[in-house]
């Protein structure tokens, strides 16, 4: 079965892909910073009755993993793909995974709230995900007793999320306005409206292969009808000049260059560094994105950023790796996929 | 030690993160955690009630364990100064127990202390205002108030894309609610 990483979705040029969270709360229970670990237990149980009980054909989607019976790689590799927060394996104790086959969809419980419901899809789909969300929400709501509040909502471990306990976040690439330097002051106008664009991949001003979050920062007060159509519009927004921004770059021999290299090195290298791989790929899909590069499509592009993620390559390989030799399987790995897909 | 994102400020927050590979913790600056999306309610939240004089004093006089009357939550036993201390809320009743204490901060946060999303039992799209559930008997519209009327020139600009100006509007809207 293809995962939502190995596909790419409606405007997939720069969008990779779609998240949405939403943050809930057992009412009976403290918070996850004020439970035992009996009553992490009894959380644990609670969630996963529930999911496995639902309905036939909703629970048959899922399996269940703890944490604590992944070794380290495993953990990390949830977090590369996504479905688990850097927070959620940092404490393996009484914390489960509960993932739907496709893995779109992934529960959290004990992270920083008691769930973490999660539906992630390839490309822009802000109202196809929310609806799967919302409609897994209602259906575990049905067994679960979620902490309400008439005026406040959602109640949360964390003020933040208080509300509507969603944040949706779309993951871009935007090589072009990288390139132009105009993501800082794009994000000081984002921040004052209660949003907040920020690096994928390390945390620095320049993330690492481009790769950008945009995501809500406001939970309480409006609307998750609202919320989604407002995060719309900004995402519009940076599509549009991103596109612009592309269009010089597609014209400029030195950047028709770096996307040819960038190609032939990935196709050849015997090793490859996690951050000099990430560079590469950014520029390949940047190619691939504007038509420079027909033999590839944006489903390989994308699927190799996960795939060849450390951890991923480590939990591939079925045992620890040192850093040399984690390097030559990125480089074998980028290498077999590449020679398969062009001709 | 220094913010790993401006390397001017002092680092205040420590994000967990994956680098390389490995989970490593991220010291950032209050600034640059707010910019990057990161702790934005604990930030103020500490300035507000632990931050200045307030909790030097508390520091000098041994705190709350000196005080017997401190209030604590009936279900998990959180204080507030804890809450505040670790920006998390102990319980769904704590919320209940310190909302007064709450209310400012979460109103600073959000702008507003007004849920309008999803309640349980229905789909979130299939929301109902509750003015819309009881039909007001042909009441004089209110005037807007300017405050409103800045509101509603911030949503038109968020949905026409024009995110340069909703900025300003926002920065305004920002002023006027503070002199309120
Ligand atoms: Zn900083
Ligand atoms: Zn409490």
């Amino acid at each position: 079965m293809s995962k939502w990483y190995q596909k790419s979705g409606p405007d997939g040029d720069v969008v990779i892909s779609t998240r949405i969270r939403l943050a809930r709360n057992l009412r009976e229970y403290p918070f996850p910073n004020r439970m035992s670990s009996e009553q992490r237990a009894e959380v644990e149980e609670k969630v996963k009755d529930a999911v496995l009980n639902a309905n036939q054909a909703f629970s048959s989607m899922f399996r269940c993993i703890e944490l604590s019976s992944l070794n380290k790689e495993e953990r990390v590799a949830l977090v590369e793909r996504h479905l688990a927060s850097p927070d959620f394996i940092s404490e393996p104790n009484h914390r489960e995974l509960i993932l739907s086959n496709d893995e779109e969809i992934s529960i959290m419980v004990n992270e920083e709230d008691h769930l973490r419901i999660q539906v992630m899809k390839e490309g822009m789909q802000l109202s196809e995900v929310f609806n799967m969300a919302d409609r897994i929400d209602t259906l575990l709501n049905e067994r679960l007793n979620f902490a309400f509040d008439d005026e406040l909502g959602y109640l949360t471990q964390c003020p933040t999320n208080l509300g509507t306990g969603l944040r949706a976040s779309l993951m871009m690439h935007l090589p072009g306005l990288q390139e132009s330097g105009v993501l800082a002051r794009i994000n000081a106008n984002l921040n004052k409206l209660g949003f907040v664009l920020r690096g994928m991949y390390g945390e620095g001003s320049q993330a690492a292969g481009a790769i950008y979050q945009l995501s809500n920062q406001v939970t309480l007060g409006l609307s998750e009808k609202d919320a989604l159509e407002n995060l719309t519009g900004m995402a519009r927004q940076i599509i549009r000049q991103e596109r612009e921004a592309r269009k010089q770059l597609r014209e400029d021999i030195s950047v028709q260059d770096k996307v040819a290299r960038a190609l032939g090195i990935l196709g050849s290298a015997r090793m490859l560094s996690s951050s000099e791989f990430m560079e590469l790929i950014s520029s390949v899909r940047l190619g691939v994105a504007e038509q420079m590069c027909k033999d590839l499509s944006l489903d390989t592009v994308n699927a190799l950023m996960i795939e060849a993620q450390p951890a991923s390559v480590s939990s591939a390989a079925g045992h620890s790796l040192t850093p040399q030799e984690r390097d030559i399987r990125r480089a074998d790995l980028v290498r077999q996929v590449l020679a398969s897909q062009t001709k | 030690m220094l913010c790993q994102s401006c390397h001017k400020n002092t680092a205040t927050t420590h994000i967990k993160s994956i680098v390389n590979g490995e989970l490593t913790e991220y010291a950032l600056c209050s600034e640059c955690a707010k910019k990057l999306g990161y702790n934005h309610f604990f930030g103020s939240f500490a300035d507000d009630f632990v931050g200045g004089l307030g909790s030097l004093l508390g520091g000098f006089f041994g705190g709350e364990a000196a005080n017997e009357s401190v209030t604590r939550c009936r279900k998990c036993g959180a204080s507030f100064e804890e809450i505040s201390r670790s920006g998390k809320v102990g319980c769904a009743e704590c919320y209940r127990t310190f909302r007064n204490q709450l209310l400012p901060s979460i109103q600073r946060i959000h702008g507003t202390a007004n849920h309008r999303g999803k309640r349980p039992g229905s789909l979130a799209m299939q929301v109902v205002k509750k003015q819309e559930i009881v039909p007001t008997p042909a009441a004089e519209p209110k005037p807007k108030t300017p405050l409103e009327e800045k509101k509603e020139a911030l949503q038109k600009a968020i949905q026409e894309q024009n995110f340069e100006q909703a900025a300003v509007l926002r920065d305004e809207i920002r002023e006027m609610e503070g002199k309120q």
